[in-house]
């Protein structure tokens, strides 16, 4: 009996103490990242809730980001979603459409009290998340765009001046053939192709990658990339994959490890994989931006972002928004931000995050660090350069993906392979726009 | 001759059926119905609305060519995977019948590869031939081929009928063996006696002796290339390249939980329904009859 009296003590204890901890309000989040960049993030959380104690984020990682979103809508639908979900950019306009599963940022802060102006934001990083009225669906978390990560080992054994101007394809061609003719197996490859090649080639070269700005002002939006430009530069990459100068090695970003073993000599890739890189490489490299087509005039515009962005999904308390408010508050903080950019290599989302790296001089450091950010900041956005706001978006990726091996494989040419993956794109749009009327 | 036990009343015998009848209806009829009722809608994936466009979703699928030709991929890898399977575990087990020392360790040995649960077996091939780091891919690269199931839909086939079939076939091998060692010695000598050869004895007196079994295994095959293979596909080729290796169940999986297009998916599991369904009746309705219990 005397056990049982002070076990029972014991139960009355701990159920107080949980009490007053559940005093604390908990924010989920769900986020699909792992390894390195887990870390990082747990981190943030573990600084936040540090800092304050009426909160309590508590991340949780939920797959890779098709996974992710997929537990999202599913949790929805079963009415357990988390505060937060880490959606990739690609999954933005299904996001989007869903009016009633989710709570627009600019709503979640405003409703909080919080200062928070869009304009303190870098337009072509919030843009893609971003109202065509210019207001903020979702917070742009990790984004980034493509850059050109050089080998300057092998170009200096081909007898190539390491400097040498990579910034056109009119330029990279000759060099190639350089890499080629001394004995290089591997001169190019790329990751991520269709985001490279096809989307942020498209908005480089102020050409529409589908009609209605991008699908930014509507469902009913059609895809156009296969234009003459785009057209002339995949012929061009069929080329060089036939010649042994373009070698594909996966549609993710297989190729990474390639380049970081020494390779290949010429690399497009996020500029989040800077931080692989320099982890890695045993070799002098560099960070160039994604080469244009001179010919093209008025190239380059920006290229646009990859990455994810967290949105906050509809049907939690007040009290709950308030700390999701408060969560977001902290993330877009000069500090956090710019931390998150020097350790990640994803874009600083403010200016005063760009800024403050500069002054701390992790640019001087680092250098081609700035690429990034100053690829995104060139010139002022235009209708085409924006982003895409695209249904079924990871769907046509994949078509595209699939119609570029084609290509890459010399069974299609590259206006078949474009026309063929724009008609079959076309399909899932409209089927979409169909979901969501 | 009919022996049949009769049950009085009708609350017993449906009582005896009702746990059977339950099981049936939650894990089958349920989700059959829900498919074939949500096959009429376009839903957006939250949940949120339904548009109904009646048969709209079997409109949309059988006018896209890459879903037609799901039926032929679908078809090229169930046959490879079935045949292969079926006829490497009957040589197996024709041989380990055949042994008089140590068959225990053999047949123990032969049996593993069923442990290894799909996905598994998936990444272990995906390695060994994985384009930059593959052992096997490795040495054909030495003898002057260069393997890229990432780009040439051939060997990506090739490569996931190989490994979806080298797991099945230590099941396969279990049930021919036990077949085998069914069949009376005593017939077989006889036959050894009047002069007949290994391979006349096979034809004329094992095989179709064999043939239950080998009916059992031909629709148990079938249903496992049809839908147990998804971890292989997934982990080797993700459907690729060019949808190649997209077989029905694969793209079930790839258009309702990558695209979120749960109406075109819904629909797709139904047409999954009926081939399959038509499939094993036609194999009850004509392979059986040549079969002899």
């Amino acid at each position: 009996m005397k056990h049982f009296s002070t076990s029972l003590m014991a139960l009355v204890a701990a159920t107080t103490f949980a009490n007053s901890a559940a005093a604390q309000t908990e924010i989920q989040w769900w986020h699909a990242f792992t390894g390195r960049l887990a870390e990082l993030l747990d981190a943030q959380v573990a600084e936040f809730n540090a800092s304050q104690s009426d909160f309590k984020v508590v991340a949780t990682n939920k797959g890779n980001y098709s996974e992710a979103l997929n537990a999202g809508i599913a949790a929805f639908r079963a009415g357990e979603q988390p505060h937060i979900l880490q959606v990739f950019e690609v999954g933005t306009a299904t996001m989007m459409a869903a009016k009633g599963a989710i709570k627009p940022v600019h709503e979640v802060m405003s409703e909080a009290g919080k200062p928070f102006d869009p304009a303190g934001f870098i337009p072509t990083v919030t843009g893609y998340y971003t109202t065509p009225e210019g207001q903020m669906l979702s917070f742009p978390y990790n984004a980034s765009t493509p850059v050109m990560y050089v080998n300057r080992d092998m170009l200096q054994n081909a007898g190539i001046d390491p400097n040498t101007d990579l910034s056109t394809w009119e330029a990279v061609g000759p060099v190639l053939d350089q890499l080629k003719a001394s004995g290089v197996s591997c001169p190019f490859t790329t990751a991520w192709q269709s985001w490279a090649h096809l989307e942020s080639f498209s908005a480089y070269h102020d050409l529409p990658f589908a009609t209605k700005a991008n699908g930014f002002e509507g469902f009913d939006t059609e895809l156009t990339f296969n234009g003459p430009v785009q057209v002339q530069h995949i012929t061009m990459l069929g080329e060089w994959a036939r010649d042994g100068k373009f070698i594909y090695n996966g549609r993710r970003n297989e190729a990474g490890a390639n380049f970081r073993a020494g390779e290949c000599a010429l690399f497009t890739e996020s500029s989040a994989g800077y931080a692989g890189v320099k982890a890695e490489a045993q070799f002098n490299w560099d960070i160039r931006p994604l080469p244009h087509w001179a010919a093209v005039e008025g190239a380059p515009w920006n290229t646009i972002i990859g990455g994810a962005s967290l949105w906050v999904m509809a049907g939690h308390e007040p009290a709950e928004y308030a700390g999701v408010a408060a969560f977001l508050e902290y993330l877009s903080s000069p500090e956090v931000q710019a931390k998150w950019h020097q350790d990640t290599g994803y874009l600083p989302a403010t200016p005063a995050a760009a800024e403050l790296t500069a002054s701390q001089g992790f640019y001087a450091a680092n250098p081609g660090t700035d690429i990034a950010g100053k690829q995104m900041t060139a010139k002022p956005p235009t209708p085409n350069t924006k982003g895409l706001r695209l249904g079924s978006f990871d769907q046509i990726r994949t078509i595209i993906d699939e119609e570029l091996e084609g290509v890459w494989a010399g069974q299609k040419d590259a206006q078949a392979a474009l026309d063929s993956a724009v008609s079959r794109g076309n399909e899932l749009l409209r089927r979409f726009e169909a979901a969501n009327r | 001759m009919d022996k049949r036990v009769t049950f009085k009343g009708l609350w017993l015998p449906l009582l005896l059926v009702a746990p059977q009848a339950v099981v049936t209806a939650v894990f089958f009829f349920y989700p059959a119905g829900q498919a074939i009722w949500q096959s009429l809608f376009i839903p957006d994936p939250f949940g949120l609305s339904m548009q109904f466009v009646g048969l709209g979703n079997f409109e949309y699928l059988l006018g896209n060519s890459y879903y037609r030709a799901s039926f032929v991929t679908t078809a090229i890898f169930s046959v490879s995977v079935t045949l292969l399977s079926m006829g490497i575990a009957l040589y197996l087990a024709v041989l380990a019948d055949r042994l008089i020392k140590g068959s225990g360790t053999y047949r123990t040995l032969l049996i593993w590869p069923y442990a290894v649960a799909p996905a598994v077996a998936g990444v272990l091939w995906m390695f060994m031939f994985n384009t930059r780091i593959g052992v096997v891919s490795w040495y054909l690269g030495q003898l002057g081929y260069d393997w890229n199931h990432v780009l040439n839909g051939g060997e990506a086939m090739g490569l996931v009928v190989v490994a979806s079939a080298w797991g099945r076939i230590s099941y396969n091998f279990l049930f021919f063996l036990a077949g085998l060692q069914a069949i009376p010695k005593s017939v077989i000598e006889a036959a050894a006696i009047d002069g007949a050869r290994f391979w006349t004895r096979f034809r004329t007196i094992v095989w179709p002796l064999l043939s239950p079994t080998t009916f059992f295994l031909l629709v148990v095959n079938v249903v496992y290339a049809f839908f147990e293979t998804f971890g292989v596909i997934h982990t080797i080729t993700a459907g690729g390249p060019q949808q190649s290796t997209t077989i029905l169940v694969y793209k079930v999986y790839a258009d309702g939980f990558v695209g979120q297009d749960l109406g075109s998916s819904a629909a797709q599991s139904v047409i999954l329904l009926l081939v399959v369904g038509l499939l094993t009746v036609i194999q009850f309705k004509y392979i059986e009859r040549k079969v002899h219990y």
